[in-house]
């Protein structure tokens, strides 16, 4: 049988967004692969010079959809380092534990949409039912379930609402005993998961770090890199906690890319519950921020695909001069050829399932 | 110990027949006054040959509907329903008293908290108004002979599978054989339409399916033939028959029935079972149509009703599967018959064996349905490696155990 391109998108059920996979494959087997981007450009480094620093946040909120407020909080902390000004601590506090309730559901979209990949359906069930109670929280923290608008330059919008740590444990408490026990039977204790997902897509770390692969998929490879340990960022240097790292053989394959992931849902949920115990229990949370700025502005923060960072250069307008986004996603696209060739058609959902692409902060 | 509450279909459905055509003959006797020639039609009506003829055709027609409108609708409800709870949601709601008129739709009652039962048939109309899209550069003719082809070997099958004891249209010596060869026609249909939709992801799929269906159909026969080494015999009610008794073992009778798959045969029957899993394409083995990579796979170009057709077939052949492991492997439709009514001084049995038989079939299914919806799909070359390198050395060594066992007695 001759080689032949297959589309696997723009229109595609393997496709978590708007974006073309073509594969070229002998029979079964992937000896080429392609990915086409660019179908949800939106111009986002452009279209914020035009509009106010603060105002900005509406559009960092649409850059990832079910990650809106990590990266809301990752332009205000370069625009906050361009400003010169510092968050109070308790709006540090309030940032962190809306950071992990973030990754928290992320990481359960993510997981929902692992399931249908593979071919279960009821992963995704179980897992949008768990998501719904950070939804929950997220939406008693800050008014919305999607789009949250939370995060303000010098702060976040509001104190957290009475009562809220109680709520998050009770919520913790629950969803740690679903992770402890039912997922896995359906996930990684089943065999014919960990057949589908051992050994598949497998990329050392060397030539994970060349090609710019970050986050859980570059820890899955085996390497230390957490930019909330490396360079902390708000208060993370003072929580307790332990970077998801793939420690035994098998690095950098699908597998050790979900159990790197699944384990951060755990890991989360001990920041979260941290932070309410050593957050102060009363003070300002958000300082106000002049309207115009001139300087460069740096941040990078750990985003729940990877290391995303903001560069912010201001002019002394009350809008920046220029924007600059990197997205994790974007270049861990560009591995994915790498990725793919050699292995067969039915791994091509289970290796992209498991990087986590999220369309609208690729194509910005 | 059991029986049947239709003890004949054939002799049932030829009394009516022979009722109505008798009624039809007077009325054309009446009119062959003016009418002379009439008569030689009336008399022809009323010949064997012609009775037969019609029974046979009401027989047919009869066990169709019963699979298609009563069992399939019922099964595809059953899936639809216990699919969702192990999901944690409720699952199809629309019933009887969705229907837009009165007296089904009171007010105060809200419309979509019924059992379901409907939902199949609103989304049967549903796909009924769809139009018809042929793909352009499809073969037209074979793209729509297919999904016929398909569903009409699928329902060659109940031909000659009985029901129970009387509940059947054909008793064929050779039923067994016939059963499996009419289930294996389906795997040329689906490579027929994956080839003649010309798209990539049919031809993949119709590819895969034929890889696979065709691997698979290899273990199942082998272990049917360990089977018949065993029986003696290829008749579904003989086979059924020799299973109505309890285990002997040592002299002592134990209170387990005598089922195929509670003995030497256990190995043949785990290697079926998995066989038939692949055969009706659930979900550990759905690789033709893997809707992550593939679309829809072999179905993708299908619209309208002949994607119902093909979409349905899937529980035809579930319904097949989980009736023929029944008759082979676990006691067909025996059972205790608890009490008797008579009416009309005709016995008529309170848990015929009807009722067994669709117990263990319903049972099996939900079985497949729990099994389908708890593991992820397999991989291509994984599922081969499963058929070629386990269940075909399996299916051998259940041969031998049966030879063995024949040989000793």
């Amino acid at each position: 049988m001759p080689e032949f391109w297959i589309n696997m998108g723009p229109q595609h059920p393997m496709t978590h967004g708007l974006w073309n996979m073509k594969v070229k494959v002998d029979g079964e087997t992937i000896t080429d692969a392609k990915p086409e981007i660019g179908y949800l450009h939106r111009g986002y480094e452009k279209i914020m010079e035009v509009r106010e620093f603060q105002k900005n946040v509406v559009l960092t909120d649409r850059l990832c959809y079910v990650s809106s407020i990590t990266w809301s909080h990752a332009y205000c902390l370069a625009v906050e380092k361009m400003m010169g000004i510092e968050t109070p601590e308790r709006g540090q506090w309030i940032r962190v534990i809306s950071l992990e309730l973030q990754r928290i559901a992320s990481h359960l979209m993510w997981l929902a949409s692992y399931g249908p990949d593979l071919g279960l359906l009821t992963g995704l069930l179980w897992c949008l039912r768990e998501r719904e109670l950070f939804l929950d929280l997220i939406q008693l923290m800050s008014g919305a379930r999607m789009n949250q608008n939370f995060p303000r330059v010098g702060g976040v919008r509001n104190d957290l609402p009475e009562n809220f740590g109680a709520m998050c444990r009770r919520s913790i408490e629950h969803f740690l005993e679903k992770v402890d026990n039912e997922y896995p039977k359906i996930f990684h204790e089943s065999k014919v998961f960990r057949m589908r997902t051992e050994g598949v897509g497998r990329i050392s770390a060397a030539d994970a770090i060349n090609w710019g692969v970050t986050g859980p998929n570059l820890r899955a490879c085996g390497v230390n890199v957490d930019l909330r340990r490396l360079d902390p960022y708000e208060t993370y240097e003072e929580i307790d906690f332990e970077p998801q790292v793939w420690h035994d053989g098998g690095a950098g394959d699908s597998y050790a890319r979900f159990v790197v992931r699944y384990n951060e849902l755990k890991e989360s949920c001990g920041i979260i519950l941290q932070a309410f115990e050593k957050m102060p229990k009363t003070g300002p949370y958000r300082v106000k921020s002049p309207r115009r700025a001139e300087g460069e502005g740096y941040a990078k923060t750990e985003d729940s695909r990877g290391e995303a960072l903001f560069y912010v250069i201001g002019d002394g307008d009350d809008r920046p001069y220029r924007v600059k986004i990197r997205s994790p996603v974007f270049c861990t696209m560009a591995a994915t050829p790498m990725l793919l060739r050699g292995n067969k058609l039915a791994d091509v959902v289970a290796i992209l399932g498991s990087v986590d692409v999220c369309v609208g902060e690729m194509d910005k | 110990m059991s029986a049947p509450l239709i003890p004949n279909l054939f002799d049932l459905c030829k009394v009516l027949t022979a009722a109505i055509i008798g009624i039809v003959q007077q009325i054309i006797y009446a009119l062959s006054g003016p009418v002379p020639p009439l008569r030689g039609l009336g008399d022809l009506l009323g010949s064997d040959l012609v009775i037969n003829l019609v029974t046979l055709l009401i027989v047919a027609t009869v066990v169709v509907l019963w699979v298609t409108v009563i069992n399939l609708f019922t099964i595809m409800w059953v899936e639809r329903k216990l699919y969702s709870r192990i999901q944690d949601r409720y699952g199809i709601m629309i019933s009887i008293w969705s229907l837009p008129f009165w007296p089904f739709n009171r007010t105060g009652r809200p419309t979509h908290k019924g059992t379901g039962y409907l939902q199949n048939l609103a989304d049967g109309v549903k796909l009924l108004q769809k139009e018809n899209i042929t793909p352009r550069n499809a073969d037209s003719a074979m793209f729509h002979i297919s999904p016929v082809l398909i569903a009409s070997s699928t329902l060659m099958v109940f031909a000659a599978l009985p029901w129970s004891s009387g509940f059947y249209v054909a008793n064929l010596e050779l039923g067994v054989l016939f059963i499996l060869a009419a289930f294996s026609l389906a795997p040329l249909g689906i490579l027929i339409s994956g080839w003649a939709a010309n798209n990539k992801y049919t031809l993949v799929g119709g590819l895969r399916a034929a890889a696979m269906l065709l691997s698979y159909s290899i273990p199942m026969i082998l272990a049917v033939i360990a089977l018949v080494v065993f029986t003696g015999t290829l008749d579904p009610i003989l086979i059924v028959q020799q299973q109505d008794r309890l285990i002997v073992l040592f002299g002592t009778t134990l209170p387990i029935p005598a089922w195929y798959a509670f003995g030497p045969q256990f190995l043949g029957f785990l290697v079926f079972t998995v066989a038939m899993i692949a055969e009706m394409e659930r979900v550990p083995f759905d690789i033709p149509e893997a809707e992550a990579e593939l679309v829809e796979g072999w179905t993708t170009e299908y619209s309208g009703m002949r994607f119902g057709i093909v979409f349905a077939f899937k529980w035809l052949r579930m319904l097949a599967a989980s009736a023929l492991i029944s008759i082979l492997y676990l006691g067909g439709w025996g059972g205790p018959v608890f009490a008797t009514l008579s009416v009309g001084g005709v016995p008529v049995p309170i848990f015929p064996e009807e009722f067994w038989f669709l117990l263990r079939v319903y049972l099996l299914s939900a079985f497949f349905v729990w099994l389908s919806w708890s593991i992820p799909r397999v991989r291509i070359d994984q599922i081969l490696n499963i058929g070629w390198r386990r269940l075909i050395p399996y299916s051998l060594l259940a041969i031998l155990i049966a030879a063995g066992f024949r040989v000793i007695g």
